[in-house]
């Protein structure tokens, strides 16, 4: 169970740590000064709608991007993060495998301490974690490559 | 100063590579990162043990093999044998007897160094599943082995490699090369060091060696490391750096 969790740690601590990097260093993009751990910053670099990729969506302060979908052994996932403030307030899988125990059992866990995960990384003054080697697992892929995707669209 | 990430799955692994500071968005940059990736493709093309088309299948199928890449590898993991007192071996034993001859320990550090000099003048991490090499200083916080949503530590990594080897979170999957058992008495091992290669066989030999491996690690001259034993103590080398 813990080894798809902690990749996510290392996913999200950087990822969110480069929206931190991006607005503390840009004071002319915004109003705020993205102090990491300083709620409610509206901190995500500008998306702009019309040249944003398929899977990611801005309204209002909040970005939301799918991740693709990724083939597992068992099965097909997908996930969902939405970016608001300059921070992952909600990590929701979009495509998950439901075919047996193990899967349910992921699926039941997995998300509540993706949340959990995200919020302490976001306190972490670190760049990214050092940790046992995993296996590949859908969750990360598809969250990583969509926290990368809003990433990229935020340094045009 | 800008900052840009990249990602990509090879060698059944997310590979992310990390870029800042000047020309980090240059489109310069963003081919050397294609071509970190493209050279880890190429490496897993010649080494993975999943693909019956790779060179290592063919070795192990005991046909001949002519490769310069092969011979460098069977070189390294000899050393890596010597280096380790055994605790790292890249023979390993077959049901039914022989054995299969399986570098995955040492070839991913080593083709993730590789990889590395594409991105030679930038500073940079590349992390292929925790196991990383960085140019710069890069703050890298090291995963509680029992506690994956919590850091044991955060240390500041300049110009070198930080690799972990760990049971807890696959099953014991290193064995001891003496035995044949499942590795027992660490959770995880952590060493930092200047080569990610050996930074990741040193790691994987201690966790098959056990705590006791501590000794043996404070000896390796610009390596140090924390050992997490199953109990949950810790153990250091005596240059292991305090917290950034």
């Amino acid at each position: 169970m813990r080894k798809i969790t902690i990749w996510f740690l290392a996913t999200i601590a950087v990822v969110v740590l480069l929206f931190n990097y991006r607005t503390s260093t840009r004071p002319d993009s915004s109003p705020s000064t993205g102090t990491v751990g300083d709620a409610g910053v509206p901190g995500v670099a500008p998306v702009d709608p019309g040249t944003s990729r398929r899977t990611v969506k801005r309204s209002g302060s909040t970005t939301v991007a799918n991740g693709p979908i990724v083939q597992t052994k068992r099965g097909r996932v997908q996930v969902q993060a939405q970016i608001s403030g300059g921070r992952i307030t909600e990590i929701t899988p979009m495509t998950v495998p439901n075919s047996n125990n193990r899967s349910r059992e992921i699926n039941k866990r997995a998300v509540p301490q993706l949340r959990t995960e995200a919020l302490a990384a976001q306190s972490a003054q670190i760049d990214a974690v050092s940790g046992a080697t995993l296996t590949s697992d859908g969750y990360k892929e598809s969250l990583q490559a969509a926290l990368d995707d809003v990433h990229f669209k935020a340094n045009p | 100063m800008t900052r840009q990430a990249f990602v990509e799955q090879i060698m059944g692994l997310p590979v992310s590579v990390h870029v800042r500071g000047p020309g980090a968005d240059s489109p310069a940059a963003a081919n050397a990162v294609a071509g970190a990736f493209a050279e880890l493709r190429a490496m897993d093309a010649v080494f993975s043990p999943y693909r019956p088309d790779s060179r290592l299948s063919a070795l192990n199928r005991g046909e001949p093999v002519d490769d310069p890449l092969v011979d460098a590898v069977l070189d390294l993991c000899e050393q890596a044998r010597q280096r380790t007192g055994g605790y790292f071996n890249a023979y390993l034993p077959e049901t039914g007897g022989g054995t299969r001859f399986d570098p995955s320990g040492l070839v991913k550090g080593w083709a993730v160094e590789r990889a590395a000099e594409h991105l030679e003048g930038y500073a940079f991490y590349l992390n292929a599943g925790g196991d990383m090499t960085v140019r710069g200083s890069w703050r890298v916080g090291v995963e509680d082995p029992a506690q994956p949503d919590q850091l044991l530590t955060t240390i500041e990594v300049v110009d070198g490699a930080v690799a972990t080897s760990g049971s807890a979170h696959r099953g014991a999957h290193i064995v001891d090369p003496h035995t044949g058992a499942p590795a027992r008495g660490v959770r995880s091992v952590t060493v930092i060091g200047p080569s990610l290669t050996w930074a990741d066989v040193y790691a994987t030999a201690a966790v098959a060696q056990g705590p006791q491996a501590v000794t043996w690690l404070a000896t390796l001259p610009g390596y140090e490391a924390l050992l997490v034993g199953d109990d949950g103590a810790l153990l250091a080398t005596p240059g292991w750096s305090l917290p950034a």
